[in-house]
């Protein structure tokens, strides 16, 4: 502000300005009649990166992923797409593209004609558009099924007819719309990889929206929490998860322990609540030795549920409360495991892996049963 | 045993049913062949000179001709505005929406007669000479009815994702229509308009009421039915009635019909959902 400084020497050691955001959401609001389905959403998306939005049904993330593509408009705030004002245009004066989740493929029409579509509209030559969408159902490994209506291709591979006819439009943001909901487990988990593939081969922001922590940990360069609305935390997924902002965070983004009140000011000395990863925390003789690093607390082993490679023990607190404790069976058998249910145990944790959390662990009830109607 | 019982005595009612609609009907088509002026039973002779002379009748082809230009306009007009009207109240959320499909469907819950009196009492009213047309805009009120509510169960059944997805794609809506909604609901309007026509084709009791001295088939064989004389030319023109009824009716059915198989895809199976916790 004062004087000219050299730009050269500004630029070495200040930190570069970020460059534009593929999408931004400034004081966005939604409202259906009496219901705030998104309420005062702030949120930068970065050019290129695989963005989820999660959480649970009815907490805003799908009004949040219509609005940018334009099927709702916001009550309040503004949208922007790759540095411009968005927010009033129709779906079709946007460049983003969306894959639904009941993929919305016309019956009518062959796969070709499907992925087509969108070129077709676009007034593409014939002989262009015909390559174009070669092109794209070579890229979702489809490549003979062009002729094929769409009532005559499984679960999966309306999906990938889905994805191609977005993606060959060349979008600058594809928007997916929990795209794997409809699919079983393995295909899920398969479609989640050659997904993630994809969104590398051609360099796309995707903006995911899903209700499945997993998936959003396994694909995600970065996520936000959804919850009634808001957003609780946004971060890359070991963020995420190994320091979750809130209770609700925790509890949603894998299974994790808060404690608060009378039994955190026993275990850990304060009142504020905390959480602890399931997986941190050691389950020992009674009288086994607690160095000043560790927090400590004693119990008796109310569950036990054997799962293979791990067990998954629920501990009463003698303070109150209860713990869920993971450990691998590195020596133990399932028998050995079922035994400890009942006995009096002692659970040893570090200290630094408890994480102080600033809602009360109560946030995660009723989040569930908000209602779904926005949601679908 | 019981369940062989019931099973029979449902068989022997849906005969009984069938044969109650189908019969008289059937009486209707063999009486056209019979050579007897008289209607008696058993027919000595069959015939199909009677076709050739109610051909040559000038009074049937004349009717012949009021009745199809009558359904065809008629049918046209709720064409038009049948499924203008489906669209708007599918479309959009105004006020007095209910109201307006409540009006839209009354004509065809009200008795024809009570139609047929308001718009006598109306087209006297305002002076309008009864022609024709009054009789093709009293056939409009139910018709469109017909095509109203055929197009808009057509627009529910149709995925809502489908018309966003074309505009996602970068259509406008007019591309929109021309290459998702149309084609979506094609065969329900075609399917609407084909029993839109056929129940015009057959209408007497509004066309009475709407009519000067036009003479539509209906109002023919009505005003001949007491004619002995002219009584095979009337079984004839029945069974011309018949055809022309039947017809756009199963080729409507079958149009109808073939979109029960598209189910709405927005429903998840429940496995979907394994990731709350």
């Amino acid at each position: 502000m004062c004087g000219v400084p050299s730009l050269e020497a500004d630029l070495s050691d200040v930190e570069p300005v970020p460059p534009t955001p593929a999408v931004r959401l400034e004081g966005v609001v939604k409202r259906f009649g009496d219901v705030v389905a998104v309420d005062r959403i702030d949120l930068d998306v970065r050019e290129g990166e695989f963005f989820s939005m999660l959480g649970p049904s009815g907490s805003g993330k799908t009004t949040c992923l219509r609005m940018i593509a334009g099927f709702e408009s916001p009550t309040a705030g503004r949208i922007a797409l790759g540095g411009r004002y968005v927010t009033g245009l129709a779906p079709y004066e946007r460049e983003v593209n969306t894959v639904f989740q009941d993929y919305a493929l016309f019956p009518h029409m062959t796969v070709a004609e499907n992925v087509g579509y969108g070129l077709m509209v676009r007034k593409v030559p014939r002989a262009d558009r015909r390559r174009q969408v070669a092109d794209a159902l070579e890229m979702v490994r489809l490549p003979e099924f062009g002729e094929r209506r769409p009532a005559q291709l499984s679960g999966g591979q309306r999906q990938r007819v889905a994805l191609a006819r977005a993606l060959v439009m060349r979008p600058k943001v594809l928007l997916l719309d929990e795209p794997l909901g409809a699919l079983d487990l393995k295909l899920r988990q398969a479609m989640q990889i050659e997904l993630k593939e994809i969104q590398e081969e051609v360099s796309l922001t995707f903006i995911y929206v899903t209700h499945d922590q997993e998936e959003a940990l396994t694909m995600s360069d970065r996520l936000a929490v959804f919850n009634r609305g808001r957003i609780e935390q946004v971060g890359s997924p070991a963020e995420v998860y190994e320091r979750p902002a809130t209770g609700f965070v925790a509890g949603f983004v894998g299974v994790s322990n808060v404690l608060e009140g009378e039994a955190a000011a026993a275990v850990a000395g304060d009142p504020h609540p905390f959480t602890i990863r399931p997986e941190k925390i050691e389950m020992h003789e009674l009288d086994a030795a607690v160095d000043g690093d560790s927090c400590s607390a004693t119990g008796h082993v109310r569950e036990v549920v054997y799962l293979g490679a791990t067990t998954r023990y629920i501990v009463e607190l003698d303070a109150g409360a209860s713990l869920v404790v993971m450990q691998q069976n590195l020596a133990t058998s399932s028998m050995e495991a079922l035994q400890v249910r009942g006995k009096a145990v002692r659970l040893i944790w570090r200290r630094s892996n408890n994480r102080p959390v600033e809602a009360p662990a109560g946030a995660l009830e009723g989040s569930m049963d908000q209602e779904e109607a926005q949601a679908s | 045993m019981e369940s062989r019982a019931v099973r029979i005595a449902i068989r022997i009612g849906m005969i009984l049913v069938l044969a109650f609609l189908y019969v008289p009907l059937l009486i209707v088509v063999i009486y056209s062949f019979n050579n007897d002026i008289g209607q008696t039973w058993p027919i000595d002779s069959f015939t199909t000179k009677y076709y050739a002379l109610a051909w040559q009748n000038p009074d049937v082809r004349v009717a012949l001709g009021t009745s199809l230009l009558v359904a065809s306009i008629a049918t046209l007009l709720a064409f038009v505005l049948g499924s203008l009207a489906a669209f708007a109240v599918h479309r959009f959320h105004f006020f007095g929406r209910n109201a307006v499909s409540f009006v839209l469907v009354l004509p065809i819950a009200l008795p024809g007669i009570l139609t047929g009196i308001a718009l006598n009492n109306a087209i006297n009213n305002y002076r309008i000479p009864f022609s024709i047309w009054t009789i093709m805009i009293g056939h409009a009120t139910f018709c469109i009815v017909v095509v109203y509510n055929n197009v808009l169960a057509r627009l529910r059944r149709t995925a809502g994702s489908l018309i966003e997805a074309s505009m996602d794609l970068g259509a406008d809506g007019w591309q929109t229509f021309r290459y998702v909604t149309w084609p979506a609901i094609r065969t329900a309007v075609i399917a609407g308009m084909l029993l839109a026509f056929a129940l015009s084709f057959d209408e007497i009791v509004v066309t009475n009421f709407t009519s000067g001295t036009q003479i539509t088939i209906p109002k023919f064989i009505y005003d001949n039915l007491r004619q002995p004389r002219n009584r095979p030319v009337v079984n004839v023109v029945a069974v011309i009635v018949l055809l022309v009824m039947v017809i756009p009716v199963y080729i409507a059915q079958r149009l109808a019909g073939g979109d029960t198989t598209t189910r709405p895809s927005r429903a998840l199976p429940p496995a979907a959902q394994p990731g709350v916790p």
